[in-house]
């Protein structure tokens, strides 16, 4: 299985990276063929406005990959350093950042990142903001559970003993000891936030048309889901299949990188 | 004095891991603190590393109180001091080569750069038996014993004046056991330094120890040379955990008394009024429930005991109860 995931996020990545250079204009208009069915010169049809339902996807799978990674990247660039620092230190720092973090883990993250998405406004730049900060409490939370474990080892007293600064052993004795799972976490926080931003763009709270995202997509297509059944169903398996794929590697890496797990 | 302890205290919240414990180590000594599992003996070697923070008392390393100073203030003097600890797995970060765990106090300490350190490097590795492709190698590629040796390396390559040896053999098979000792007790010949051995296996520290202090729930109950431990043990305590050693004689063996002595270590959470060890002395009469002991040498020997039974002209002997 985790092969699978491997093969889906592969094909999603060359989606994501190569399907906009050879697709063409997502925005250009055929009025000859508008709502039409998949056809040979528009693979996966057209929506209502004519506009090729391939080129969109690929374009949207662009949109999906950067709000996907970015706001990962943005919730491990913050939440790493928090959780590290909360989590080695302790004292007053430490209960003080994990009330915050129960009390945003209180709201589930999609009614967060909805919250946080109406408060910054609708763009891409808002969707990876709002998605990043609402995956921040994880984050936090991870590293800070796996740091109070590691803190305890001797490795780390031999350290303090070497004459180490606590900056070395932060950086080259605690992170790297914890990488696993959160390496294993990012793979469960991609997918989630393909989902987000294709929620977000569904509710309008997102990506703005025309840009082409699989939510804004499935926006338009529940008009026509009598007539053009596809324009949902594209976006619709587009968004199964990557989330699917992200999860089933996440599995197969959290078995390579943590021993705990048994294999 | 290389290192000094005085009256130190070190409570875990309700826990009195150490309680009252003075000790000294001259240049060039080996100590051996003797202790059950939970007599607090880790925790007075945690406390000399300042790897925690003492409760109250003095340490005195080198004749400057260190007792409690801060990390930062702590760590220039780290070249003088170094710790081998007792798990040999847990104790080597498993990311780094075994050149980068042995050479990681060069580095700290300023002394060489990351490529310059290699040639020590190297040096210390032959000095504790390792060849010298290990270097290259992560920590779960190595045998325990192989990794306790690379835990020596790490300890002693500043060549500190003192190094705490927490249990450094026991997680290891016998017949390693033996080697790392005999390489521990090598290096010590020819480094000199001074050593603080914890270790619950007296048999360990007979032959590398010049003095012993035997622990009990966070105190000291008996200490002296060596020879003098082993010949005449003076505390019940001690009496009772040399009659668990076996002797190597099968004749002495067999007419040898055994001291059994009943229950567990009482909890540290709450421990007995009087002589702490009294719960468990078949010797133990109304005195030693009320009143501790102090630890005083009555004979002036240089053997300080801390029991009510131990006068200047007696001794007692737990296996005659039995």
């Amino acid at each position: 299985m985790p092969m699978a995931g491997l093969v889906l996020v592969a094909g999603f990545l060359l989606l994501a990276l190569l399907g906009p250079v050879l697709t063409g204009d997502p925005s250009a208009q055929d009025y000859n063929a508008t709502l039409a069915p998949p056809s040979g010169t528009h693979p996966l049809g057209t929506d209502d406005l004519g506009r090729d339902a391939l080129a969109r996807i690929a374009h949207g799978a662009q949109v999906s990959l950067q709000a996907g990674v970015l706001s990962t990247l943005l919730a491990m660039v913050v939440g790493i350093p928090i959780g590290l620092v909360a989590g080695f230190y302790r004292r007053w720092l430490d209960p003080v950042v994990m009330r915050l973090v129960d009390v945003t883990l209180a709201f589930p993250f999609l009614v967060f990142a909805v919250g946080l998405a109406a408060i910054i406004g609708p763009s891409l730049k808002g969707v990876v903001l709002a998605l990043g900060f609402s995956q921040l409490p994880a984050v936090v939370r991870i590293t800070r559970g796996e740091v109070l474990a590691i803190r305890e080892m001797d490795y780390v007293a031999a350290a303090i003993a070497d004459g180490a600064s606590d900056r070395h052993i932060l950086l080259r004795y605690v992170l790297p000891n914890c990488s696993s799972p959160l390496i294993v976490q990012a793979t469960v926080a991609i997918p989630a936030a393909i989902i987000g931003e294709s929620t977000l763009s569904f509710l309008g709270l997102g990506v703005q048309p025309p840009t082409p995202s699989w939510g804004v997509m499935l926006t338009t297509a529940q008009q026509y889901l009598d007539v053009a059944p596809w324009l949902a169903i594209w976006p619709g398996l587009m968004i199964a299949l990557a989330t699917l794929g992200f999860n089933l590697l996440g599995d197969g890496l959290r078995d390579v990188l943590d021993p705990r797990s048994g294999r | 004095m290389i290192l000094e302890i005085d009256n130190l205290v070190k409570h875990y919240g309700q826990v009195r891991a150490v309680d009252g414990l003075s000790l000294s180590i001259g240049e060039g000594e080996v100590l051996g603190l003797v202790g059950e599992s939970g007599s607090g003996k880790s925790t007075v070697g945690k406390c000399v590393l300042r790897l925690t923070e003492p409760t109250s008392g003095g340490i005195r390393l080198d004749g400057r109180d260190i007792t409690h100073l801060s990390r930062r203030a702590m760590r220039p003097l780290r070249r003088d001091v170094h710790i081998v600890f007792q798990d040999p797995y847990s104790s080597l970060n498993p990311r780094f080569t075994i050149e980068q765990i042995v050479g990681e106090p060069l580095l700290h300490h300023g002394i060489a750069s990351r490529r310059a350190a290699g040639g020590r490097v190297a040096a210390m590795l032959e000095q504790v038996g390792l060849r010298p492709e290990m270097r290259s190698r992560f920590p779960h590629e190595l045998s325990g014993g192989q990794r306790q040796r690379v835990g020596l390396a790490r300890a002693l390559i500043l060549a500190p004046k003192l190094v705490v040896a927490d249990e450094p053999v026991s997680a290891l098979d016998v017949s390693v056991q033996a080697s790392v000792l005999n390489l521990i007790t090598d290096l010590q010949r020819e480094m000199g330094f001074s050593c603080l051995f914890i270790t619950h296996d007296l048999s360990v520290v007979e032959f590398l120890a010049d003095r012993i202090a035997v622990m009990y729930l966070g105190k000291i109950v008996e200490s002296g040379p060596t020879a003098q431990i082993f010949a005449e043990p003076r505390h019940p305590y001690t009496q009772a955990l040399l009659s668990a050693a076996p002797v190597a004689d099968p004749v002495r063996q067999r007419e040898r008394r055994r001291i059994v002595l009943g229950g567990d270590v009482p909890s540290p959470v709450d421990p007995p009024s009087g002589c702490r060890f009294h719960t468990r002395c078949p010797l133990a009469y109304d005195a030693c429930r009320t009143s501790e002991p102090a630890l005083t040498d009555p004979r002036t020997s240089g053997h300080p005991v801390a029991c009510h039974l131990v006068t200047a002209d007696h001794v007692p002997d737990a296996a005659a109860t039995r």
